[in-house]
């Protein structure tokens, strides 16, 4: 699709016309007294939270040995509270498939890049793919991993759908459903293994083997972020 | 978290006036595509935020997710809404047809 | 006041904001703006006030669990966003309209 401003004159007006007449000028009024209540109820519960703030900071700083990696946003994320991050996974997926069961997608191979849009991919995407690597790597010991590298390459599908460019046919049929429950069957098989070694748990990782099961689980899950996020700005079933 | 010099206040007063701004305008503009540019805009200016209070990994997410992708996908959806009849000429391929 | 109660406060006011605008319009593309902006909101409360953890010891301190589910909640966010802008795009192809409700849009 072309990205062009006319939708700003075309979508503009109307929806302008309709939203300002949905409330009477009184009950505005109201709602934002309301509104204006809510905020200093908020107000006054922030400036009454007790003083030495309690957290989790030194918790996390007392175990991050054990995590298998030294950066502890990826420690917690993967490790201390790995059940969320299966969770964000699950409803990736389940996301992507309300997507599909609304419609059909109509496909990227009709869109016809302008000048810019055709050399940019070409130049971008391989960089692109390259810094995802970088994030996912070196998210063990700094600020990165699965999230922002699945994220790029999210942005890499959202280029190469905008340039048209024809993605090979197989690419569009299992290997894209595959490649979407990948973060989710990985994560819990691995945790499932987890509870069954001697003294295990579910999502329990043994220590020494602990960066080489995050790392594998990062992988999978940047893969699948990345597949969802452009299936979902394609918009529909393949 | 004492110390915060006044050029430190400074500079997170203006952002936060800026994103403030730019929340309102982004939801009170009447022009769709006008308030999802200034949306994309807010996104990059939270990330500046998130890097303000040393949420680096917050700070990368939101300038590739909230910015970037979330941004594609309104673009998308704005495009995808836009009525296909009508004012002219060959625009209607980017309407209806997309139904199953 | 401190850093971390300034932009938890102006968390609060995008939360407030976006609540306010989430109410008054009526077309759902906006209504969807309106709920990314409150979640931004929330996410400002959450980072702000991590930074109110008492490592003192070390300036850059931050509880990291708060940063942990900001970023999950990031990710779940632009999901969410992205089927309720397919659910629009199928709602405006099968009756024409983006908003919701019993008028017929007059």
């Amino acid at each position: 699709m072309m990205l062009r401003p006319r939708t700003d004159r075309q979508a503009g007006p109307a929806s302008s016309a309709r939203a300002d007449k949905g409330l009477p000028p009184a009950a505005r009024a109201l709602l934002v007294l309301a509104l204006l209540a809510v905020f200093a109820g908020l107000v006054l519960a922030v400036l009454s939270l007790s003083e030495p703030a309690p957290g989790l900071a030194a918790a996390v700083d007392e175990r991050i040995d054990e995590s298998g990696v030294s950066h502890p946003v990826t420690a917690v994320l993967l490790n201390f509270r790995g059940y969320d991050t299966l969770l964000e996974l699950v409803v990736l997926v389940l996301a992507v498939m309300g997507a599909w069961s609304v419609g059909r997608a109509r496909g990227c191979a009709g869109n016809v890049p302008g000048p810019l849009l055709r050399q940019l991919p070409r130049l971008m995407a391989p960089l692109m793919v390259l810094v995802a690597g970088y994030l996912l790597w070196v998210g063990a010991h700094a600020p990165g991993g699965a999230f922002q590298a699945g994220s790029l390459l999210g942005g890499v599908g959202i280029l190469l759908c905008l340039s048209g460019y024809p993605l090979p046919g197989w690419a569009n049929g299992p290997a894209l459903r595959v490649s979407a429950v990948l973060g989710v069957a990985v994560f819990a098989a691995l945790g499932v293994v987890a509870a069954l070694l001697p003294g295990g748990a579910p999502l329990d990782w043994p220590p020494a083997q602990a960066k080489t099961l995050i790392l594998t689980i990062e992988l999978a899950a940047m893969l699948s972020i990345g597949v969802v996020l452009a299936a979902l700005f394609a918009g529909g079933r393949p | 978290m004492a110390g915060l010099s006044l050029l430190d206040w400074a500079l997170d007063g203006v952002l936060a006036l800026l994103l403030l701004w730019l929340a309102w305008r982004a939801l009170s503009t009447p022009a769709l595509f006008r308030a999802v540019v200034l949306f994309i805009a807010f996104g990059l200016v939270l990330a500046l935020v998130w890097a303000r209070l040393f949420a680096v990994d917050v700070a990368l997410a939101e300038m590739a997710i909230g910015a970037g992708v979330t941004g594609a996908l309104l673009l998308a959806a704005l495009v995808r809404l836009a009525p296909p009849i009508g004012r002219g000429r060959a625009h209607g391929r980017n309407g209806e047809r997309d139904g199953a | 006041m401190t850093q971390p109660v300034f932009w938890a406060l102006v968390g609060m006011a995008l939360v407030v904001l976006a609540l306010y605008a989430l109410i008054v319009h009526a077309h759902l593309l906006r209504k969807v703006l309106a709920l990314n902006v409150m979640s931004s909101g929330v996410f400002l409360v959450f980072i702000g006030l991590a930074r109110r953890t008492p490592g003192e010891d070390v300036p850059m301190a931050a509880d990291p669990v708060p940063q942990a589910m900001v970023l999950t909640g990031i990710v779940v966010a632009v999901a969410a966003t992205g089927l309720a802008l397919a659910l629009i795009v199928r709602l405006r192809v099968l009756t024409g309209r983006t908003t919701l409700g019993d008028d017929t849009g007059d």
